[in-house]
């Protein structure tokens, strides 16, 4: 077998092709390496690679088969992870100068998961600093290209996980999404991406940036590879205090049973708030001909209001940096990462330090959004932002639960448009706000949601993301008519959307 | 909703342990302005009986048992620090010279 048709597999194919003898996991780990080496100088999709790590798991990994004890049924698949989880070992930067070179020690629990399950660890995917942006352009350390068109974002916080994915870098990364930057990315690089339950999988070593909303979820390339990595990463933790007590449910039976693509007895609903104006028009194309798809496929459709969702933005920007201001002061200078001494000052004090540190380590967005947290969380102001936000959160979770009176899951475009051009927004902050606009809700509530591709949108040739949404602990729903709508929609394509991306091969930067 | 100043900003800044330029106020101030008048809508949306949301989920205290666990050695914990002496953290004087 031959390595370019390695690297195009899914991970669940990977899978049965290791416990079959048909590869080893040193091959396809070398495979991957290859493909970093050939196509990262373009897509720059990772801050750090650990080849050496990487093959010595793949090793092991291949002995573990050899002995006939694999330790779970992805082992020996490898994985790329996303730089704001702690990994012992491997520099962990989250994008941001502030964190340069630090090397954690310890590894977040979701890592520790992957290593105890034998996944090997390519290395770490760029981000926006901090996993504050939409675009992947406030790391410190340069932008992620887009692998469908290497002058446009790969969307963002998690641009880097998105496009190893999409570029056929790796089969499987990890990512985070606080407000969509797991969704988003998926959406604008034609892959899968899923924002499990709040609760559902561990926060232990996500280096936090607004706690009630954050959780980390899987990027991959089909349906049932994110359940698979689901499953390896979701349960209880008792490191993280949020941590729901209770087992998963059934998440790769439901996409297996979804792949049929019968959808009979299923109840839709499309959010009525969350589509036409201020939508791209293929965005809305591709959108609406899922459906119609969904519905031939047996899915009863019913329209859902959820007025509050009009408010979601608003809140969102005072909870998560009120959240973030707060989770931020623990960049402080003294117990790890940059120290800088101010210059000029003869014998600085701590606090002159740390303003120093502070202005050198955080870029732009990251400044922004402490600013404005502190702001909202001022004395006077209090009430009037982030206890107003509160309420909203009340409304939103109350729309959520109406609507889901009336469908079994919800569905959206994920994100507004395609991807834009790198530069055009960045700026322009309020604009860069408006991509979460319809992945923002399910934070707020602590739903999960899934962002599967539905096409290109005819006027750009770009990826156009469809967005479910189920009620809380029921991520198995995401699951099966996410499966159902990936089958569906191949089917028509004759294979998956990702075969019509441009070949990187030669692109250099 | 008030309009926030160049000065506000600064002194916001001060608050968050974040030494802005000059430069960097004149860039960030007006951002921060449009950002709050997109967001100003929201001081009119919720009624006074509507509950605050903290966490998506309802949290409860979460206990374990008081038992001695395994935690970072002092070398481990001290191993991303700028600076550490005799297994300490190593920081700048904390305060002023007349105090």
């Amino acid at each position: 077998m031959s390595a370019a048709d390695l690297l195009r597999r899914s991970a669940a194919e990977l899978a049965d092709a290791l416990a079959s003898g048909e590869t080893t996991s040193v091959e396809l780990t070398r495979a991957s390496l290859d493909r970093i080496a050939d196509v990262d100088g373009a897509v720059h999709a990772f801050l750090h690679v650990d080849a050496e790590g990487a093959l010595a798991q793949a090793a092991a990994s291949d002995a573990r088969r050899a002995a006939g004890a694999p330790a779970s049924a992805l082992d020996g698949v490898p994985i790329a992870v996303k730089d704001v989880l702690a990994t012992e070992g491997l520099p962990t930067t989250c994008g941001s100068r502030i964190l340069e070179g630090w090397v954690p020690p310890y590894d977040a629990t979701v890592v520790a998961r992957l290593r105890a399950a034998g996944l090997p660890i390519l290395g770490k995917t760029n981000m926006d600093e901090f996993a504050m942006g939409s675009s992947t352009e406030h790391s410190a350390y340069g932008p992620t290209h887009n692998p469908w068109d290497l002058d446009r974002i790969p969307g963002g916080s998690g641009g880097g996980s998105a496009a190893a994915v999409a570029s056929f870098e790796a089969p499987l990364a990890l990512g985070t999404d606080t407000g969509g930057s797991i969704r988003q990315p998926g959406a604008v690089t034609g892959t899968v991406g899923v924002k499990p339950t709040y609760g559902g999988v561990s926060r232990y070593g996500l280096v936090a940036m607004a706690n009630s909303l954050d959780q980390v979820g899987p990027v991959t390339r089909t349906v049932l590879d994110s359940a698979l990595l689901h499953e390896v990463i979701g349960g209880h933790d008792p490191l993280d205090s949020t941590s729901i007590d209770q087992p998963l449910p059934d998440l790769v039976a439901a996409a297996r049973l979804g792949a049929s693509g019968d959808m009979s007895g299923v109840r839709i609903g499309v959010i009525r708030e969350l589509g036409g104006e201020g939508y791209q028009a293929g965005v809305q194309q591709r959108f609406d001909e899922a459906v119609r798809l969904l519905v031939a496929a047996g899915a009863e459709v019913v329209e859902v209001s959820c007025p509050s969702f009009v408010h979601a933005l608003a809140a969102y920007y005072l909870i998560m940096p009120s959240e973030a201001s707060s989770n931020l002061a623990r960049f402080d200078a003294m117990r790890y990462g940059l120290r800088v001494i101010p210059e000029g000052v003869e014998n600085p004090s701590a606090e002159e330090v740390m303003r120093a540190t502070r202005d050198a380590g955080f870029g732009d967005e990251v400044k922004r959004r402490i600013i404005l947290g502190t702001y909202a969380l001022s004395s006077g102001y209090y009430d009037a932002y982030y206890g107003q936000a509160q309420k909203v959160r009340t409304l939103i979770s109350r729309d959520f639960e109406a609507a889901f009176a009336q469908a079994d899951v919800l569905v959206s475009p994920t994100a507004p448009t395609t991807a834009f051009r790198i530069g055009e927004k960045l700026d322009d902050p309020v604009a860069m706000y408006l991509n979460d606009i319809a992945t923002i809700p399910a934070n707020l509530a602590g739903v999960p949601g899934l962002s599967l591709p539905a096409g290109l949108a005819p006027e750009d040739g770009l990826p156009v993301g469809f967005q479910v949404l189920a009620p809380a602990l029921a991520d198995e729903r995401l699951y099966r008519v996410g499966a159902a709508l990936e089958s569906l929609l191949e089917k028509e394509w004759g294979g998956p959307l990702l075969d019509r991306a441009p070949a990187l091969e030669g692109a250099r930067r | 909703m008030p309009e926030i100043s160049r000065d506000e900003v600064a002194h916001l800044a001060t608050l968050a342990r974040i030494e802005l330029s000059d430069a960097e106020l004149d860039h960030l101030a007006p951002q921060l302005s449009v950002i709050l008048e997109s967001i100003a809508s929201i001081a009119e949306v919720a009624a006074a009986d509507i509950p605050p949301t903290s966490h998506a989920v309802p949290l409860t205290n979460v206990f374990r048992a008081d038992e001695p666990r395994p935690g970072l050695t002092a070398e481990q914990a001290l191993s991303g620090a700028p600076e550490a002496e005799q297994q300490r953290f190593a920081v700048p004087r904390i305060l002023g010279d007349e105090q």
